[in-house]
């Protein structure tokens, strides 16, 4: 001892470090849990980076560009469905009429191109704002009528489906017949040697638009809060039934606009397609790392979603896997990635 | 017990009244459900600068009381009066605009959302100009910055980052980001309903601090409790609420805790209670 004012050994430490956080150690696992849970994100891009790499070794084709862009323009309307459905699983609900919404719209336009030969801006003018009503109605029973998502969208996936072959009596409207204005979408643009749509741009405008929406103003942040705890929204202020009406409304329109890329996609305009956009468009949601419980998730995660949806698809057809196997890989990536939801949010505490 | 609620107090304020009249009053509210009758004339007063506790067994209309208070249900009869001017609040929103905040039990903040968002809920600051105007652009770093502000007002020291998320906090910090919230924006009052029923011992303690905090930085707060000790530790009179009105307004230096819990029973007539027990100038 050289120093006289050492305070003795054993005096208990006068106050007890603050233990605000708990202090359970952490192991790799615990801390990969909360990653996830801070950044949305990661999870979708590692899968997205894994995918594409597994593909790039299984078959040399993969990774030139043509069979890129040929990924995009795959992507391009279900990817863009995914975008209006990810609004909605944002507020904790779900949509199963996207599909239905789109070839409705895709169907108005083609015939008020082909059989009425109206100038194609009104005719694009008309099928947006079909869209835009189509979404109004679902929103208006969920907020007036006050029924789950789930109910109104299942009911309206098959009146809407109905309309769509009612009007177009189940047939096939010719691309050739057709505006070119409503065929723009499936030009391609050359670009550093990969030809792209503009349909494929034009989603990507989307997400640019939706994100900016979503992140940066007040309508997204109610958005998030009202998926996050409706009755906290109500009580913090937030006319939580408006907002939730016009995230439906605006899911309609990019539905819409889903319609109009579908149709420069096929060049045509067919009651048939798009019928299997329902569950693909919520598989790339969920994909996407955006929670079905609401309040949690990301546009960019969305897109995502949908590239893993298109790579695993093109890539397997590369491949030469038969197209049976190609749904059951993504019906096991869609448990997976809920699976791994919940143990995500399991790190909420 | 059935005597009328009294109106003393009807005469125009002097100037000695004006500095003590109060802040939020509530005379003579009714509500009732179907034949239930939640309030029976229920009054209140709340003083410049004073924590009011309102103590009560349940169904004694506590809630009631305080849902009138904060817009969320409307008396059937009776008026509310903010700084002696009565008002409406028939919307939480109404009753936000007449600078009553309120810290609901519930917490009413979004879990994934981060802290200066929560605290900018439902009014969120925009970017001045074109890019607030036209593109609807928030304001971010202003509303960070005011956050940590707010917070630091509060000596709120745990919490150091405004763009955590609520949900990574722990339960007494989310009540103070809720507490922050109310003391921000309110100009007249702020409510509390339970804010340390969920919380544990420690935690209770920081909350207890910022209601201490906020009535000391000039707003007086309305606590709703159940847990005596608390309330007589802060509180600077206790409205003791039974039967769907107010038998008495305490002071908690003038009795005991057993002697509350007795008037808010019913076990114990307010008249026999001590001398000195009963609020000075607050009539029944």
């Amino acid at each position: 001892m050289t120093t006289s004012n050492t305070r003795p050994v054993s005096s208990p430490d006068p106050e007890p470090p603050p233990a605000e956080i708990d202090a359970r150690p952490r192991g790799p696992v615990d801390r990969l849990q909360r990653l996830l849970h801070a950044q949305a994100t990661v999870g979708p891009a590692a899968v997205l980076l894994v995918t594409v790499c597994a593909f790039a070794v299984v078959s040399p084709n993969f990774l030139q560009p043509a069979n890129l862009s040929l990924v995009l323009q795959q992507t391009a309307v279900v990817g863009t469905l995914a975008l209006g459905q990810t609004l909605i699983i944002l507020t904790a609900g779900i949509d199963l009429s996207v599909g239905s919404i789109m070839v409705l719209c895709s169907i108005v336009m083609g015939r008020l191109s082909a059989d009425l030969g109206l100038p194609g801006p009104l005719v694009l003018l008309v099928g947006l704002a079909s869209g835009t009503a189509c979404g109004l109605f679902n929103g208006f029973l969920v907020t007036r009528v006050k029924l789950p998502p789930f109910i109104v969208t299942l009911g309206s996936l098959n009146i809407f489906f109905a309309l769509n072959l009612w009007i177009s009596s189940s047939e096939t409207i010719r691309g050739a017949d057709m505006s070119a204005l409503l065929l723009w979408t499936g030009r391609v643009v050359t670009f550093a040697g990969a030809r792209l749509t503009y349909g494929s741009l034009l989603m990507l405008a989307l997400v640019a638009v939706l994100a900016y929406a979503l992140h940066r103003t007040r309508w997204g942040r109610h958005v998030y809060a009202t998926g996050d705890d409706r009755e906290a929204a109500r009580l913090a202020g937030i006319r939580v039934d408006r907002v939730l009406l016009s995230v439906y409304a605006v899911a309609g329109l990019v539905y819409a606009v889903g319609a109009w890329i579908l149709i420069g996609r096929i060049a045509s305009a067919s009651p048939q397609a798009g019928v299997m956009d329902n569950l693909d468009s919520i598989t790339a949601v969920v994909l996407g790392g955006t929670s079905l419980f609401g309040g949690r998730g990301m546009i960019v995660g969305t897109v995502m979603g949908a590239l893993i949806v298109g790579v695993c698809r093109n890539g397997l057809t590369l491949a030469g896997v038969d197209v049976l196997w190609q749904n059951f890989a993504v019906g096991v990536l869609v448990i997976l990635a809920v699976s791994l939801d919940q143990w995500i949010r399991r790190a909420r505490r | 017990m059935s005597r009328p609620t009294s109106r003393t107090d009807v005469a125009p304020p002097s100037r000695e009244e004006a500095r003590t009249r109060p802040v939020l009053q509530a005379r003579g509210l009714v509500k009732r459900y179907g034949r239930v009758t939640a309030l029976a004339g229920a009054d209140l007063e709340l003083y410049p600068g004073e924590i009011l506790a309102v103590i009560g067994d349940n169904g004694a209309g506590k809630s009631s009381l305080v849902k009138a208070l904060s817009g969320a249900i409307v008396p059937d009869e009776g008026e509310i009066l903010v700084d002696g001017a009565p008002v409406r609040l028939p919307t939480p929103i109404a009753a936000r605009e007449a600078g009553i905040e309120t810290v609901h039990q519930t917490l009413a903040v979004s879990p994934s959302l981060d802290i200066a968002t929560n605290l900018f809920l439902g009014r969120e600051l925009r970017r001045p100009g074109p890019l607030g105007s036209v593109l609807r652009m928030l304001d971010r770093p202003r509303m960070r910055a005011e956050a940590a502000r707010h917070l630091a007002d509060l000596g709120i020291m745990t919490i150091q980052n405004p763009n955590q998320a609520v949900e990574t906090l722990s339960g007494g910090q989310r009540q103070a980001v809720a507490v922050a919230r109310a003391a921000a924006f309110g100009n007249k009052v702020v409510i509390m309903d339970e804010p340390t029923a969920a919380l544990g011992v420690r935690e209770s303690r920081a909350v207890l601090d910022l209601i201490l905090r906020v009535r000391d930085n000039g707003l007086p707060v309305i606590l709703i409790s159940h847990n005596m000790p608390h309330v007589f530790e802060i509180a600077d009179r206790v409205h003791v609420q039974r039967l769907g009105r107010r038998v008495a307004t305490l002071d908690p230096s003038g009795c005991s805790m057993s002697d509350a819990v007795a008037v808010m029973t019913g076990a114990l007539d307010p008249d026999e209670l001590p001398s000195g027990a009963l609020a000075p100038g607050a009539r029944r």
